[in-house]
């Protein structure tokens, strides 16, 4: 197996909000903090705009492990966004769990866009937590995978 | 000029498919009087045979219902793709696994234990498993091979349209044997349905809320459900948020919440995760805890949410080996 002929790092998706997390990951770059650097980050305007699908989609594209960042709350530019991130995310990871996908591969944090070292230490965290599951190996069908029921509309 | 011919084949279902072509009544008479039936195990005496010395694409359509989980069915699946110009998901195990397709939260050697050692109802003592091949003193005797994984139709063969539902309406089916006999079909892999969801068309839609909010989930049987008000504002998981409409609301009428069983409009990629979400968010607590306290009151969330698609889900079935 190739994956024994070099050590695994993990893939990390993360998902950050704009107003409050990617802010504080700037500022953890403008400040020249080092941290893991195995998250791809993927900028959203509020946490709350996380669709389940996302976090699902990101695993099944290869992601070793999925990372929420939004507003502390009470703090959202838009109210409840981080909220409504926090009860999807909660509901989600019960399924996740029955999927037998481990509970430390996905992790929702309140970060603000002060806390740059918050980022570092999250990121640090999540890449070691990741690195000691190992890689996700999904079984996912490859013939004829044409999921058209979803790739195209429907007829009336 | 003859009439088209059309075949009927099941997998992995329960049979409800088979009924709900028989429960199109009289219009069976219409479909009957329009094409030539060929191919129907379940109610007709035909062979595997007979499909074998057809010429290819003989048949104008194969609908086939059940998901695909053994040898046997992956040939006949197959088969009907050879031997069909169009081939036709038939129901919600077909198109997304169907409830078959939960068996993909197991191992196999974990249902086969289930099945044909610990079920209360079974008396085995000596543990006898199925076996794919088993001697006997006339010769050896074979059975198809069980899948690690159930799968949908499109994952094994090219599938040219789906018809959704457990088991589809009678109304839909007539629809798409209409549309195909009058070659008025839209872009290969669509479904043939409408591409809208169930709240759009409810007949409670006046009494949903513009924000439902909710302080628990509660389950049919805890409450006496108001036949009047919109299911999900009672606090019921009515899924009909995320589910395409193609149903006439049977079971809102039937005063049940929406189990999901057409499927997700064209819009969406997982319907689980999609159906979570819609459920989810409009839980009205902020707190860390009260929010785990009122998600841990739905059963088996995956079971809920994947109830009819977990082959078709993006993560598609359990990681790793061991059982839940």
């Amino acid at each position: 197996m190739s994956d024994n002929a070099k050590p695994f790092e993990p893939r990390i998706v993360a998902f950050f909000c704009n107003w409050c997390t990617y802010t504080g990951a700037d500022l953890a770059g403008i400040s020249r903090m080092t941290y893991a650097p195995n998250a791809r980050i993927v900028r959203i305007m509020c946490s709350g705009r996380l669709d389940p699908q996302f976090i699902v989609s990101a695993f099944r594209e290869g992601a070793d492990g999925v990372l929420i960042g939004g507003c502390h709350p009470g703090d959202c530019h838009y109210q409840e966004g981080n909220y409504k991130a926090l009860r999807r995310f909660t509901l989600l990871k019960q399924v996740l769990k029955s999927m037998g996908i481990d509970e430390g591969r996905i992790r929702l944090e309140w970060i603000s866009a002060s806390e740059g070292d918050r980022v570092q230490k999250v990121m640090n965290e999540m890449s070691e937590a990741v690195r000691q599951l190992g890689p996700l190996r999904l079984e996912i069908p490859k013939e004829h995978e044409m999921a058209a029921h979803v790739a195209q509309g429907g007829a009336q | 000029m003859s009439k088209p011919k059309v075949g009927f084949y099941w997998c992995a279902s329960c049979g409800g498919c088979e009924e709900a072509v028989v429960d199109l009544n009289e219009a069976i008479l219409t479909v009957v009087d329009a094409v030539d039936i060929v191919f129907w195990p379940v109610a007709m005496d035909f062979k595997r045979e007979d499909v074998e010395k057809m010429q290819d694409k003989e048949m104008a359509v194969c609908f086939v219902n059940g998901a695909i989980r053994s040898s046997e069915q992956l040939e006949m699946a197959e088969l009907m793709r050879k031997k069909a110009g169009l081939l036709v998901a038939f129901g919600s195990c077909a198109q997304l696994g169907g409830i078959p397709g939960l068996a993909n939260l197991y191992t196999l050697d974990g249902i086969m234990q289930r099945a044909y050692i610990e079920a209360q109802s079974v008396t085995n003592d000596q543990k006898i498993l199925p076996q794919v091949e088993t001697k006997v003193a006339e010769g050896k005797v074979t059975l198809p091979k069980l899948w690690e994984t159930v799968k949908t139709l499109d994952q094994v063969v090219d599938v040219d349209y789906y018809i959704p539902g457990c088991p589809p309406p009678a109304k839909l089916i007539v629809g798409a044997v209409m549309a195909i006999l009058e070659g008025k079909l839209p872009a290969k892999g669509s479904v043939l349905a409408p591409d809208i969801a169930l709240c759009e068309e409810c007949p409670r839609k006046k009494t949903k809320p513009d924000k439902p909010l909710l302080k628990e989930y509660k389950r049919p049987h805890e409450i006496i459900i108001d036949p009047e008000k919109c299911l999900l504002s009672q606090g019921l998981l009515c899924l009909g948020a995320a589910t395409r409409s193609a149903c006439d609301s049977a079971c809102v009428n039937g005063n049940m919440p929406c189990t999901g069983c057409m499927g997700p409009t064209s819009h969406v990629k997982d319907y689980g995760a999609k159906a979570l979400s819609a459920v989810a968010s409009i839980l009205d607590l902020n707190d860390e805890k009260e929010i785990a306290a009122a998600m841990a009151h739905i059963v088996d969330p995956t079971g809920t949410f994947y109830r009819y698609s977990l082959p078709a889900s993006q993560l598609h079935k359990r990681v790793g080996k061991e059982n839940v």
